[in-house]
C-alpha cells in the first residue's frame, strides 16, 4: 500500500480547504476539537494503529470488497463498461464501516468510552452502533423522526446493538436536525464522549479524518481495475450527500488524468426547489462547523433539503468537494428521484444487485453517460451502499408511480 | 463601544453587577418585540443582547431554538434586528450587542454589515460559533475598531487558551457557566467563582455569566462572582409563557427589574479564595 499515490497536502493547518473548511464552533467544542487533531496527527500514523485498523477492516469488516464487472448491466446500458465497487458488501451493507471503526478505534486509543453520532439514512447510526458494540462503549445515535419513520429497519438494528436512538424531531426531522442535536449533545457530553461524523463535513479535523479513514475504497479499486482491466477507469462515478463515499472513491485516484462525477439527489427536479444537490444549485456559508456550498436564502437561513434518500438529504457538503467543484478537478451532477428508482429496478433485475436509493444516483448517472462512451471505455461507480434499508420506501413510491406504457 | 465601558464604570460606582438580558429580536413578531425590548432597557437592563434569528441554532437549547423559530415565522431578517437596533438607539444609551450564528453576517456581507451596525448604533457582536481561530475572516474586513467582538470563553477552555482569548478581546468576556446549550440546568456556583476569578486576573475586562441562569438567587450568587450576569432563556420562556398577553412587555419590564434588584450590591469576589454567601438574603 506504500506504493499508492498520494493527493494534495490540504486540508492547511488550521483545517482549510483553500476557502472552505475550518472550525466554526462554539468555544465549549473548540478544546475537544483540538484534542481530537492532535489525536489524528499523533495515533492514526502509528504502526500500531494502522496494524489494528488494517486487521479490523479485513477480518471484521470484510474487506477489500470486490470490484465487479456489471455484464448484463453494461450490455443493456450500451457503450463504456460499468464496474461496481461493492461497498454493499461491507459488514453493515454499506462503506460508513470504513469510517466508523477508524474512529472508533481512535477513540478507544484516546480513551474515550461513549460514542455518539448522527445518522440519516441509518447507515452511519447502524455501523457507529456495530463499532460501539466491538469496542464495549456506550452509544447514542441522533436521528430525525422523519428518517425514523423512513428508515425502521435500520432503528431496530441500531437497537439490536445496544445502542440509544435518540429521536430528532426540530425542523424538518432529517438529518441536519439530527446533525444539529448531536452537536447539541456533544457540547453537554463533550469532556468524556467521542462524537464520529459520518461524513467529509463538519469542523475540522473531520473532513480530512473521514476522507482517510474512507480513502481505502479508492485504494482498492484503484489495485482491482488495474488487475481486472489492465489500466485506469476512465470516469469515477459516487453519489454525493455530504460526500464521503465519493472521496473515498476519488482521492486516490486525484492526481490521475481521469474524470469523476459527483452525483448529487436532485429530489423532485432542481427547478422545483425541491432537491438536495448543494454543489450545483448552492451559494457558499458556514453550517455545522465548516465553511463550504449550502442550500440558503438571502438571508442566510439553511434551507430544507428534499430527496427520496435519506442519505443525501442534507443541505450541506464536505468542504473538499466544494475546492474540488471550483477547481474543476470533479464535476457534480443530480439526477432526480425518479430517475434513480428507474436505475434501483434495473440493477436489481439485471444484475441481482438491490443497491441503496444513495447509490442508485451514480448508478442512474453512469448508466446515462455510458452510453455517450465507447464500448472499450471504463465507468467505475461506487455502489456504496446496499438497499434492504429502502424496500418500503421504494415498494409505496412504485405504486404511486404510474406504469410505464 | 465606550457605551459598554461607560456602563461598567458607572455600575463600579453605584456597587452593582451588570444585568445583561438576552432576547430574540422578532419574537413573538417585530412589533411586539420592539415593545418588549424598549420596557426591559427601561425598567433598567444594563446591556442588552439582541439576537439574530438561525434556523439550526445549534449551541441553543429548546427555548431559544423555539424563539429562534418564532421570528423566523415572522420573516425577521439580519437587516430587521438592525433596524430595531438604531430605533432603540433614538432614545436609549443602554449597550446593545449583536448576538448571532455566523451564516447571517457572513451572507449579509462582513464589511456591510460591520458598517450598518455601527451606524445603528450596536456596540459589539457575539458569534456563537466564530471561535479565534477564524475571526480574522471577519475583523480584517471591518474598516474601524467602533464594534467589540465579544468572546465566550467555556469550563473546558484550558487557561493558555483562556489567557489568548483574554488578550484578543474587547468589551467585556462573556464565561459559559456550564457545558451545555442555552437554558439547561446545574449551575456550579463554585467552579463559576474559580473560573471567573481566573479569567478576570488574566484580562483586563469585565467578566459576564451566562448560560442556565434563571432565578433571582441564581442572580445574586452569580453577581457575586462576577462582573455580569447574561440571562437568555428564561426570559424567552417567560415570553414564550405569555405569548397571547397584552401586557407582555410589562411582565418582561417586571422581571427585569426583580433580576436587577438581586444584582445590587453583591460583593465583588477577589482571588483571596473567600467565597461570599451563594443565596445571599
Amino acid at each position: 500500500m506504500n506504493a499508492e499515490p498520494t493527493a494534495g497536502t490540504l486540508p492547511d493547518d488550521h483545517g482549510h480547504f483553500g476557502p472552505y473548511g475550518g472550525r466554526y464552533v462554539a468555544e465549549t467544542l473548540m478544546p475537544a476539537l483540538l484534542e481530537l487533531e492532535t489525536a489524528y496527527r499523533q495515533i492514526t500514523p502509528k504502526p500500531g494503529f494502522q496494524k489494528e485498523l488494517a486487521a479490523l477492516l479485513t477480518h471484521y469488516a470484510g474487506r477489500p470488497t470486490p470490484l465487479y464487472a456489471a455484464k448484463r448491466l453494461s450490455d443493456h446500458v450500451g457503450g463504456a463498461r460499468i464496474y461496481l465497487k461493492r461497498e454493499d458488501l461491507a459488514h453493515t451493507g454499506a462503506h460508513k464501516i470504513n469510517n466508523t471503526l477508524g474512529q472508533g478505534l481512535l477513540a478507544h486509543w484516546m480513551g474515550k468510552r461513549k460514542l455518539i453520532a448522527e445518522t440519516g439514512a441509518g447507515q452511519h447510526g447502524v455501523a457507529t452502533a456495530t463499532t460501539a458494540a466491538l469496542f464495549g462503549m456506550q452509544c447514542h445515535i441522533f436521528m430525525g423522526i422523519e428518517d425514523i419513520r423512513r428508515q425502521a429497519p435500520n432503528v431496530q438494528r441500531m437497537k439490536l446493538l445496544g445502542a440509544e436512538v435518540v429521536a430528532v424531531d426540530a425542523g424538518t426531522g432529517t438529518l441536519k436536525d439530527a446533525m444539529n442535536e448531536a452537536m447539541r449533545s456533544w457540547v453537554t457530553r463533550v469532556r468524556d464522549t467521542f462524537y464520529v461524523i459520518g461524513s467529509v463535513a463538519g469542523p475540522h479535523p473531520y473532513p480530512a479524518m473521514v476522507r482517510d479513514f474512507q480513502q481505502v475504497i479508492g485504494i482498492e479499486a484503484r489495485r482491482q481495475i488495474l488487475e481486472a482491466a489492465g489500466r485506469l477507469p476512465d470516469l469515477l462515478v459516487a453519489c454525493v450527500g455530504g460526500g464521503s463515499n465519493a472521496m473515498g472513491l476519488f482521492y486516490p485516484f486525484v492526481d490521475d488524468d481521469i474524470a469523476m462525477v459527483g452525483v448529487e439527489a436532485a429530489g423532485s427536479g432542481i427547478a422545483t426547489g425541491k432537491h438536495a444537490a448543494t454543489l450545483t444549485a448552492g451559494s457558499v456559508g458556514v453550517l455545522h462547523g465548516s465553511k463550504s456550498y449550502l442550500l440558503q436564502d438571502e438571508n442566510g437561513q439553511i434551507k430544507e433539503a428534499h430527496s427520496i434518500s435519506a442519505g443525501l438529504d442534507y443541505p450541506g457538503v464536505g468542504p473538499e468537494h466544494a475546492l474540488f467543484k471550483d477547481t474543476g478537478r470533479v464535476r457534480y451532477a443530480s439526477i432526480t428521484d425518479t430517475e434513480a428508482l428507474a436505475a434501483f429496478k434495473t440493477l436489481s433485475r439485471l444484475e441481482g444487485i438491490i443497491p441503496a436509493l444513495e447509490s442508485a444516483h451514480a448508478l442512474a448517472y453512469a448508466m446515462a453517460e455510458a452510453r455517450r462512451h465507447a464500448a472499450n471505455e471504463i465507468i467505475l461507480v461506487n455502489l456504496s451502499g446496499r438497499g434492504d434499508k429502502d424496500l418500503d420506501i421504494v415498494s409505496d413510491r412504485l405504486q404511486k408511480e404510474p406504469k410505464p406504457s | 463601544m465606550s457605551r459598554i465601558q461607560d456602563t461598567f464604570r458607572r455600575l463600579k460606582t453605584e456597587n452593582r453587577k451588570a444585568l445583561v438580558g438576552f432576547v430574540t429580536a422578532g419574537d413573538p413578531d417585530g412589533p411586539r418585540s420592539f415593545e418588549i425590548v424598549s420596557a426591559m432597557c427601561a425598567a433598567g437592563l444594563d446591556i442588552l443582547e439582541l439576537g439574530v434569528p438561525f434556523s439550526d441554532p445549534t449551541a441553543d437549547g429548546p427555548v431559544i431554538q423555539r424563539a429562534s423559530a418564532r421570528s423566523l415565522a415572522g420573516g425577521t431578517r439580519l437587516q430587521d434586528v438592525l433596524a430595531v437596533t438604531a430605533r432603540l438607539r433614538q432614545d436609549s444609551d443602554v449597550p446593545i450587542i449583536l448576538f448571532s450564528y455566523y451564516n447571517p453576517i457572513f451572507v449579509y456581507g462582513l464589511t456591510r454589515f460591520y458598517a450598518d451596525a455601527v451606524a445603528a448604533g450596536a456596540d459589539g457582536v457575539l458569534v456563537v460559533d466564530l471561535p479565534p481561530e477564524e475571526s480574522d475572516e471577519m475583523t480584517t474586513r471591518w474598516p474601524g475598531q467602533d464594534l467589540a467582538l465579544i468572546r465566550l470563553v467555556a469550563p473546558t477552555t484550558p487557561d493558555e487558551r483562556m489567557a489568548r482569548i483574554a488578550a484578543s478581546a474587547s468589551g467585556f468576556l462573556y464565561l459559559v457557566s456550564m457545558t451545555g446549550v442555552t437554558g439547561s440546568g446545574g449551575l456550579d456556583f463554585g467552579a463559576i467563582g474559580r473560573h471567573a476569578d481566573k479569567l478576570r486576573a488574566l484580562a483586563n475586562l469585565p467578566v459576564c455569566v451566562g448560560f442556565g441562569i434563571s432565578t433571582t438567587d441564581d442572580v445574586a450568587a452569580v453577581a457575586a462572582a462576577a462582573d455580569g450576569v447574561v440571562i437568555g432563556s428564561a426570559f424567552e420562556r417567560l415570553i414564550e409563557e405569555h405569548l397571547g398577553r397584552e401586557d407582555l412587555a410589562a411582565i418582561l419590564a417586571d422581571r427585569v427589574r426583580q433580576y436587577k434588584a438581586a444584582t445590587v450590591g453583591a460583593k465583588q469576589q477577589g482571588s483571596s479564595g473567600t467565597r461570599a454567601p451563594e443565596k445571599p438574603a
